[in-house]
């Protein structure tokens, strides 16, 4: 009979008698020290990103300069800061409300570019600073209401698209406005999913962009926008539909066509291209007869153009809203 | 204690988890800005997940061949019904706050509503049958009508998909998880139907 020796173990392969009795603390210095060297590797980060968040999502430096506007919504109570920086529809940061909250402190909010494109005849490419300049800044109280049935009262900072515009000097051949979201997947962790065609894109009629209600924002109760907002700069069209207000706003196009928004080309049977508020034509899935103020408990009926027919609804006049919804 | 036992009631203290964690930020003030939508999110949610882990059970079972996985399976189900049963209420009272002409206008005339209505229908016939009564007096039947857990399950998922705007990643989760327990229970009939029988059969469990 032919007995085999093991090969493969050797003499000083086995683990000596002292290390072995003591296997159990070994095991737990060598993983405390793993566990340490790990936090010692996180605690910087960390405490980076706590900085950064703060920076980014929370309060941010006062504006100076900023008028009241005759225009703002009077007698609504204001939505808290807290709600209006902590429940955000900003795909860009992830699909849940307080995704944005969360994740818009990696954004830059500077430096930063606005490109001017398309039939204009002045162009280019515009520091936010030297971009916003010209402009007085204005506080404009706002309803804003989601397609989702909630609504808030929101005070915003901004400026006149209309001014905005008028810089620019659109041509004739210009008959609506396209504006274009930053594309940073590095600072905008929802893009490297496929949730959404990116980047977000949106529009408005010329008319539309040239009425005095439509502004670019860039502040938030007087202070600067914080990234969840949509910082540094972002679009507010009080009479239709939050997702118009397309946010961190890199590019400003002057075109002949009808542009394809986001949720327009995602699902064009449930969101339109003028999105106006229309307590009348109800979304597929849900009605828009009513809403939810944020901070009430009952809802509330909803008014076409969300309360602002005066203003913008002859804009529309002639206009089948139920197909152009 | 036997094994099974232990698990049921520890299973029994985690369930209520999700409901505790509720209560809590509740009393906290912190159910978002948007509390109804906040609350009737995570009972759907919960709902939706207790389904798909009572239909993980018997393939447990089957996998592992430890038969007295068996009696975890109604607590759960029973589980599912209970967070679906929030979930409902909250649409009911916290959302609509009684107004019954909206809320049946929505069952008609939107899918998800539909869907998560007819859903909840069967999952209150599934609850109110669960009783060891109920299995000893519809014998047979009652094998049959619970087969109805897997119409729940497909119409559970298509009212959580249709409910959102996008497709988002915890939909991916349980519709992926529920057609893997789903395909199993096709995988394991066409096996059983081409391969004779194990030569002990299951030993019937009692509840």
């Amino acid at each position: 009979m032919l007995i085999r020796r093991a090969p493969d173990l050797r003499f000083s392969d086995i683990t000596p008698r002292s290390l072995y009795l003591r296997r159990r603390e070994f095991l737990q210095t060598a993983a405390g020290a793993a566990l340490g060297a790990a936090a010692a590797a996180m605690a910087p980060p960390f405490t980076a990103r706590v900085a950064a968040q703060k920076e980014g999502t929370g309060h941010g430096a006062k504006l100076a300069n900023v008028v009241k506007s005759p225009l703002s919504t009077t007698g609504e109570k204001v939505t808290s800061w807290e709600d209006i920086t902590s429940y955000n529809n900003f795909y860009e940061y992830g699909p849940y409300k307080e995704d944005p909250k969360e994740n818009a402190w990696r954004l830059k909010p500077r430096p930063w570019t606005v490109t001017i494109e398309g039939y204009a005849e002045k162009k280019g490419v515009f520091g936010f600073d030297e971009f916003i300049k010209p402009y007085t800044l204005e506080e404009r109280v706002y309803r804003m209401r989601c397609v989702e049935a909630w609504s808030m009262v929101i005070p915003w900072v901004g400026i006149p698209l209309k001014d905005i515009i008028a810089t620019y000097k659109p041509t004739s051949q210009a008959k609506y406005v396209e504006f274009i979201t930053a594309l940073n997947p590095a600072q905008m962790p929802g893009q490297t999913t496929r949730m959404l065609p990116w980047p977000y894109v949106e529009g408005l009629r010329m008319d539309e962009a040239m009425n005095p209600l439509a502004i670019l924002a860039v502040g938030l109760y007087g202070e600067t926008l914080p990234n969840q907002d949509g910082a540094p700069i972002r679009l507010v069209t009080p009479w239709k539909y939050g997702f118009k207000g397309i946010k961190s706003i890199v590019k400003i196009r002057f075109v002949d066509y009808q542009p394809k928004n986001t949720w327009q080309v995602m699902t064009p049977n449930e969101y339109g291209f003028f999105a106006n508020v229309n307590p009348n034509v109800d979304h597929p899935r849900w009605s828009q007869a009513t809403e939810r103020r944020i901070g009430t408990f009952f809802r509330v009926k909803t008014l076409p153009f969300n309360g602002y027919a005066d203003q913008v609804a002859s804009l529309y006049s002639g206009m089948d809203l139920k197909r152009n919804f | 204690m036997k094994p099974v036992v232990l698990l049921k009631r520890i299973i029994f203290a985690a369930a209520l988890i999700p409901a505790a964690a509720l209560v809590r930020d509740a009393v906290r003030g912190d159910l978002t800005a948007n509390p109804i939508e906040y609350i009737t999110h995570t009972t759907g949610d919960w709902a939706i997940r207790f389904l798909v882990i009572t239909l993980a059970v018997t393939p447990i079972r089957r996998i592992t061949g430890w038969n007295p996985v068996i009696r975890l399976r109604r607590m759960l189900g029973l589980f599912s019904f209970f967070y679906a049963t929030l979930h409902f209420l909250t649409w009911f009272v916290l959302d609509w706050f009684f107004d019954f002409r909206q809320m049946a206008d929505d069952i008609v005339m939107r899918p998800f509503i539909t869907l998560g209505m007819a859903t909840y229908v069967m999952l209150l016939a599934l609850a109110f049958t669960s009783t060891q009564n109920s299995i000893r007096r519809l014998g047979r039947k009652w094998t049959v009508l619970h087969r109805l857990i897997y119409v729940a399950a497909v119409t559970a998922l298509l009212h959580f998909w249709l409910a959102r705007k996008t497709v988002v990643p915890q939909f991916q989760v349980v519709l992926v998880a529920a057609i893997l327990l789903l395909g199993f229970r096709v995988w394991w009939a066409t096996r059983s139907r081409t391969q004779p029988r194990p030569a002990a059969p299951l030993k019937a469990v009692k509840m």
